[in-house]
C-alpha cells in the first residue's frame, strides 16, 4: 500500500470499507505532515484534536453505507462551520465563530467525513494568488515561492502536497479551476443553483459556487455527488434531478462534440499554452469525439463584465461587516467614525479596492453606463454559450493563460492579476459547469490546465469527458516535499 | 367637492391650496418576517426575535414568506390595484446600526402593487385618491439612545418584519382628508386582515410629501417630505405647520428647497432632515439572493376568491337593503368589527333602533371608557333583547336608557333588569286613564288654564301621570288619553 496521504479519496474509502486502513489511521497521517508543512502556510485554523476524537468515534462504530465513511477533509476557510472559527481569510472575521453549519459542509460530515481544519484563501475569496489573505500568503508545493492560485489557495495547495485527500472550495471567477490549475490537480466548478450558498460567506452572490477539488476526475465525481444538493434555504438553488456522478463516470466520449472557442486564442499567450490546448484537442480526437470550431464573440468582454458586476455585489455583501454585531471592531466617538475605523483596519486592500468599484458602478449617474451595462453584456456571454451548446456538447480550453507566478510578482498590478481569471470567468457570468484538469507543464515543470465547459446541468458530461482525457494525458504531478520539516 | 369647503390657507390676500402625498407603511399582519422564520409579535424582550438572517450573519440568505406576497396581494385587490405578475426584491444600500444587513430589501423598480384607488366619504360627498403602488420592504431594528448614556443599543425585535409602503399620488388636499384617507386605509386592511393598523404598536405609519401653491395654479410646487409620523393628529399638525413654512417662504420671495424633514412633536413645527444635496444614494439593485417574484393568475384568482365584503360594499348593501342614511352606514362600516357587530344585532332586531342604539349609546359609552368595539360591555346578543323590549313596548326608550346603564356592568340581560326591577311599562289603558283622573282631580286649577288656552301646560300633565306611573307609563298612551280628557 502506498502511503497514506498520496491516496486518492478512492483508494482510501476502500481501504476503509476492506478494513485495511480505519479512520484515525487516516486521520493522524494528514494530521501528522500537516504538522511538518507549516511552511506552506494552508491551515487559518486546524480542528485536529476534535478530528481525532471523531475518527476514534467513526471506527468504534464504522457505518460503510456513508459516501466519505470516516474521511478527514480540511476546506475552504470560506464556509461556516458550527463551532470552528470562520475568517473568510480576513481581519474583520478573525474571531468569528459560528453558531450553525454551512449546507456543503453538512452535505460532507452526513455522509461521514470528518472536518481537519480550515483552508487559507485570499481574503473574502477576492484574489487569484491567494495573497490577500489576512493570514499571509500560501506556498505553491509544486515550487517554493510560487502562488497556489486563488482564492482556494489553501485548498488547492493542500490537496496537491498531500495534506488533505479532497477539498471543497468556492469559484466565483475562477477561484476552484485556476488554483487547480496551478498546482496540477482538479477543480469543478458546478452549475449556478447545484450546491447551495447557504452558510457560506458571500462575495458575489450570482456567481459563487462552492466546488470539489481533488487529485483526479474520480474523486471529484465522487465529491460532486455529496455536496451538491437541492436547498430551500437558498432561494437560487435549484431542484432538478442529480446525477450518480461516480456511478455514471464512463470513458466512453465518442462522437461528443467539443466545441474549441476561437476568441480563446488570446494575444501574448505563451506557445506551451497553445501547445497544451492542441494536445488537449488531439487526446480528445483520440477518444472519439468529433472537434467543432466555435465561436463566443462577446467572449471580450467577460473580465469587464465581471469586474463589474463581482465588486457591485460584493460592495453591498460586504456591509454587513460594520464592526456592530459581530466580527473585529474599532471603537469610535461615533458611528460612523466606529464605521470608518472598523472598515478601514479590518479589510485588507484589495477588498477595499473592490468595495469602491462596486459603489461606484452603483451609484446614482453611474448605474446605466456599469451595473445595467455589464448585466446586458452578461445575457449576451450566456446567450453565445446558448449558441455554442446548440451545436456542440462541451467546450474545451485552457484554464489560464499562464502558470503559477512568482509570490509578490503581480501584486502592486491588479489588471494584471484579474488578465488570469480571462477564461473562467465568462463560465461564472453564464453560470455553466466548468473543471479544470492538469494536462502538463511549462517550460518551468510548473502544472497548466485544461478547462472543460458543459450546458446547464451536465456535470457528467464534462466528467466523463475529463476522465477520458485524463487518462490520455496521463499527468504527473512532480512534487519533492521541498517544504517538509521535522 | 364644493367650493367652500376647500382647505385653503391665506396670506397677504392670496389663497394658498396643499398638496399632500402619503407614504404609508404598513406592517403585514403574519406571524413571521418577510425572509425568515422569527416571530413578530409585538412587545417581546429585546432580541428575542432575531434569526441569524434576521442579523446578517456571514452567509446567511433571505427566503421570501409566502404569507406575505398574499397579505400584499390581497391589499393590491382591497385597493382596486393592479397586481403585477412579476415583480422584483432590490437592496437599498445604506449604513445604520439597526440595519444588519447594510442594505434594506425593498422593491424598487418592480413593485409587486401597480395604480389602484381609495375612495374617500368626505361630507360633501365623495373623492377618490390614487394609489401609485404598493411595496414589499423589511423593517430595519430599533436603535435605543436613551438608556445607556455611553452607547447606543439596537434592539434587532422588528428587524426584517414586512412592510408594505402604500404610495398615494399627491391627490390630498386637506388635514381632514388625510385623516380620513388614513382611516379608509387601515379600514379596508382591517378588513382584510393584512394589517392591524395600530399606530401604537407602529404597525402603520406615514412619511408625509406636502407642497403648496396658489390656488388656481396648475403646476405643484416643490414638495417636502417629513419622515416617519406615526398618528394621524402628528400628521395633520405636521401638514398645517409645513404648509404655512412653505407659504411663508414664498411670500417672502425665498425659495423652497426640497429636502427631507423631520416633525418636532413638542415643539409643533418641522425641520430640516438632509437636503437633496444630502440625499443618500442609495445604490438600489436586484438582490441577487433572490429571483424575481412571479405571481400566477391562479394564485390572484384565489385570493380574489378569498376577499371579504369591503367597506365600499357592505356600504351600498346597508343602505340598500335597510335603508340606512350614507351617514350612517358610513360609521357602521368604518370599522369592520363595528359592522359584525351591527349585523349581528339586527338579526333578531329592528334596524332602525339598531342604528341609533349602536352609534349613540353605545358609542357614547366605548369612548368615554376608551374601548375597541371587541371590547364592547354590552353583547350584540344582550342589546338586540334591549332593543325589542322597546320595540314592542315592553319599556320606553327612557326606561332603556336605565337598563342599559345597569347593562354596562357585566353585560347583564336586559330582560332579567327589566324583571327584578319592575320596569315593564304601564300600557293597561284601564291603569293609565286611572291615573290619569288623579292627576287632573289634584291639579283642577291648571287644567283650568289650560282650557282657557295655556297649551304649554300639556307637558306639565305628561310629567305628572308619568310621575304617578313611577316612569313606567307607556308615553304614548299617557299622551293619547290625557288629549282625549283634557281636548274632550
Amino acid at each position: 500500500m502506498s502511503d497514506i496521504t498520496s491516496q486518492s479519496l478512492f483508494e482510501l474509502i476502500s481501504n476503509i470499507k476492506e478494513k485495511k486502513l480505519s479512520s484515525e489511521e487516516i486521520t493522524k497521517a494528514f494530521i501528522n505532515r500537516a504538522e511538518k508543512s507549516k511552511k506552506l502556510n494552508v491551515y487559518v485554523t486546524d480542528n485536529f484534536e476534535k478530528a481525532i476524537d471523531q475518527s476514534k468515534k467513526f471506527d468504534s462504530n464504522p457505518n460503510l453505507d456513508f459516501k466519505l465513511p470516516g474521511i478527514p477533509i480540511a476546506v475552504k476557510d470560506l464556509f461556516c462551520t458550527n463551532g470552528v472559527r470562520t475568517t473568510a481569510g480576513s481581519k474583520i472575521l478573525n474571531n468569528f465563530v459560528p453558531t450553525y453549519e454551512s449546507t456543503v459542509t453538512q452535505n460532507l460530515w452526513s455522509q461521514g467525513a470528518i472536518l481537519l481544519g480550515k483552508l487559507n484563501c485570499d481574503e473574502f475569496a477576492m484574489g487569484s494568488s491567494n495573497e490577500t489573505s489576512f493570514f499571509g500568503n500560501v506556498q505553491n508545493p509544486v515550487g517554493e515561492n510560487l502562488v497556489p492560485g486563488g482564492s482556494s489557495g489553501g485548498s488547492s495547495a493542500a490537496v496537491a502536497a498531500n495534506l488533505t485527500p479532497v477539498t471543497i472550495g468556492t469559484d466565483t471567477g475562477g477561484s476552484i479551476r485556476q488554483p487547480a490549475s496551478f498546482t496540477g490537480t482538479v477543480g469543478l466548478k458546478p452549475t449556478y443553483g447545484s450546491c447551495s450558498r447557504y452558510g457560506i460567506v458571500a462575495f458575489a452572490s450570482s456567481l459563487d459556487q462552492a466546488g470539489p477539488m481533488t487529485k483526479n476526475v474520480r474523486d471529484c465525481s465522487m465529491l460532486l455527488e455529496v455536496i451538491s444538493s437541492f436547498d430551500q434555504k437558498d432561494s437560487t438553488s435549484i431542484d432538478f434531478k442529480r446525477n450518480n456522478y461516480s456511478k455514471e463516470l464512463s470513458k466512453d466520449i465518442k462522437g461528443k462534440k467539443i466545441g474549441i472557442p476561437k476568441e480563446y486564442r488570446v494575444d501574448n499567450m505563451p506557445v506551451e499554452i497553445e501547445q497544451l490546448w492542441q494536445n488537449g484537442i488531439s487526446y480528445a480526437k483520440d477518444c472519439g469525439a468529433e472537434i467543432i470550431d466555435i465561436s463566443l464573440p462577446h467572449t471580450n468582454y467577460a473580465l469587464p463584465t465581471y469586474y463589474i458586476v463581482a465588486p457591485a455585489e460584493a460592495s453591498s455583501n460586504l456591509a454587513r461587516y460594520d464592526g456592530v454585531k459581530y466580527g473585529f471592531r474599532s471603537p469610535g466617538q461615533n458611528l460612523i467614525e466606529m464605521y470608518e475605523k472598523t472598515r478601514s483596519e479590518g479589510f485588507g486592500d484589495e477588498v477595499k479596492r473592490r468595495i469602491m468599484i462596486g459603489t461606484y458602478v452603483l451609484s446614482s449617474g453611474y448605474y446605466d453606463a456599469y451595473y445595467l451595462k455589464a448585466q446586458k453584456v452578461r445575457q449576451l456571454i450566456k446567450k453565445d454559450f446558448d449558441n455554442a451548446f446548440s451545436k456542440v456538447d462541451a467546450i474545451l480550453t485552457p484554464s489560464t493563460p499562464s502558470s503559477a507566478f512568482k509570490i509578490g510578482e503581480k501584486a502592486n498590478d491588479p489588471v494584471s492579476m484579474y488578465l488570469n481569471d480571462i477564461f473562467t470567468v465568462p463560465i461564472n457570468l453564464a453560470g455553466l459547469p466548468g473543471i479544470s484538469i492538469p494536462a502538463g507543464k511549462d517550460k518551468n515543470n510548473y502544472p497548466l490546465g485544461l478547462q472543460v465547459i458543459g450546458k446547464p446541468f451536465d456535470e457528467q458530461n464534462i466528467l466523463n469527458i475529463s476522465y477520458a482525457l485524463e487518462d490520455k494525458i496521463n499527468f504527473k504531478n512532480d512534487i519533492s516535499d521541498w517544504w517538509l520539516s521535522e | 367637492m364644493s367650493k367652500n369647503s376647500e382647505y385653503l390657507i391665506e396670506r397677504e390676500n392670496k389663497q394658498y391650496e396643499v398638496i399632500i402625498g402619503l407614504e404609508v407603511h404598513a406592517q403585514v399582519t403574519s406571524e413571521s418576517k418577510l425572509f425568515s422564520q422569527s416571530s413578530t409579535k409585538f412587545g417581546a424582550e429585546p432580541n428575542t426575535q432575531v434569526s441569524l438572517v434576521d442579523a446578517a450573519f456571514p452567509g446567511m440568505l433571505p427566503v421570501i414568506n409566502e404569507f406575505c406576497i398574499e397579505q400584499a396581494i390581497k391589499t393590491g385587490i382591497g385597493l382596486k390595484a393592479k397586481i403585477n405578475k412579476k415583480s422584483v426584491f432590490d437592496r437599498k444600500n445604506y449604513f445604520y446600526a439597526d440595519l444588519p444587513q447594510g442594505y434594506q430589501i425593498s422593491q424598487y423598480k418592480y413593485p409587486i402593487v401597480g395604480e389602484g384607488k381609495v375612495i374617500l366619504d368626505m361630507p360633501n360627498g365623495q373623492k377618490e385618491i390614487g394609489i401609485e403602488r404598493l411595496h414589499l420592504e423589511q423593517d430595519a431594528g430599533k436603535s435605543i439612545h436613551d438608556i445607556d448614556p455611553n452607547n447606543t443599543l439596537v434592539d434587532l425585535n422588528r428587524s426584517g418584519v414586512a412592510l408594505m409602503e402604500i404610495v398615494s399620488k399627491p391627490d390630498l388636499r386637506s388635514p381632514d382628508e388625510v385623516n380620513v384617507y388614513i382611516k379608509k386605509l387601515r379600514s379596508i386592511m382591517r378588513y382584510l386582515g393584512t394589517c392591524d393598523g395600530n399606530m401604537q404598536e407602529g404597525s402603520l405609519r406615514a412619511d408625509v410629501n406636502v407642497s403648496v401653491r396658489l390656488k388656481g395654479e396648475t403646476e405643484f410646487g416643490t414638495r417636502c417630505e417629513i419622515k416617519n409620523v406615526n398618528s394621524i393628529k402628528f400628521m395633520q399638525m405636521a401638514i398645517i405647520s409645513e404648509a404655512n413654512r412653505q407659504i411663508d417662504l414664498l411670500v417672502e420671495g425665498k425659495e423652497i428647497d426640497q429636502e427631507t424633514r423631520l416633525f418636532d412633536t413638542k415643539r409643533n413645527e418641522t425641520r430640516s432632515m438632509r437636503s437633496k444635496e444630502d440625499a443618500h444614494d442609495y445604490r438600489y439593485f436586484p438582490d441577487p439572493d433572490l429571483l424575481p417574484l412571479e405571481i400566477s393568475q391562479e394564485l390572484i384568482e384565489k385570493i380574489k376568491s378569498d376577499i371579504p365584503e369591503l367597506p365600499d360594499e357592505k356600504k351600498k348593501r346597508f343602505i340598500d337593503k335597510f335603508n340606512l342614511s350614507p351617514y350612517e352606514a358610513t360609521i357602521l362600516v368604518s370599522d369592520i368589527e363595528t359592522s359584525n357587530f351591527f349585523e349581528e344585532v339586527i338579526k333578531n332586531s329592528d334596524v332602525k333602533l339598531a342604528t341609533n342604539w349602536i352609534t349613540g349609546e353605545l358609542f357614547a359609552v366605548l369612548n368615554e371608557k376608551n374601548l375597541e368595539i371587541s371590547q364592547s360591555p354590552v353583547s350584540a346578543k344582550n342589546l338586540s333583547k334591549l332593543i325589542n323590549l322597546i320595540k314592542d313596548g315592553t319599556i320606553s326608550g327612557k326606561i332603556a336608557k336605565t337598563v342599559f346603564e345597569q347593562m354596562i356592568d357585566g353585560d347583564q340581560d336586559p330582560l332579567i333588569i327589566v324583571k327584578e326591577k319592575g320596569l315593564k311599562q304601564e300600557s293597561d289603558p284601564k291603569v293609565i286613564e286611572e291615573l290619569i283622573n288623579k292627576v287632573i282631580e289634584n291639579n283642577s286649577d291648571k287644567v283650568a288654564e289650560y282650557k282657557s288656552g295655556k297649551d304649554k301646560l300639556f307637558g306639565f300633565f305628561v310629567g305628572q301621570a308619568m310621575k304617578e306611573s313611577k316612569g313606567k307609563g307607556n308615553p304614548q298612551l299617557i299622551n293619547k288619553i290625557l288629549k282625549e280628557k283634557l281636548n274632550g
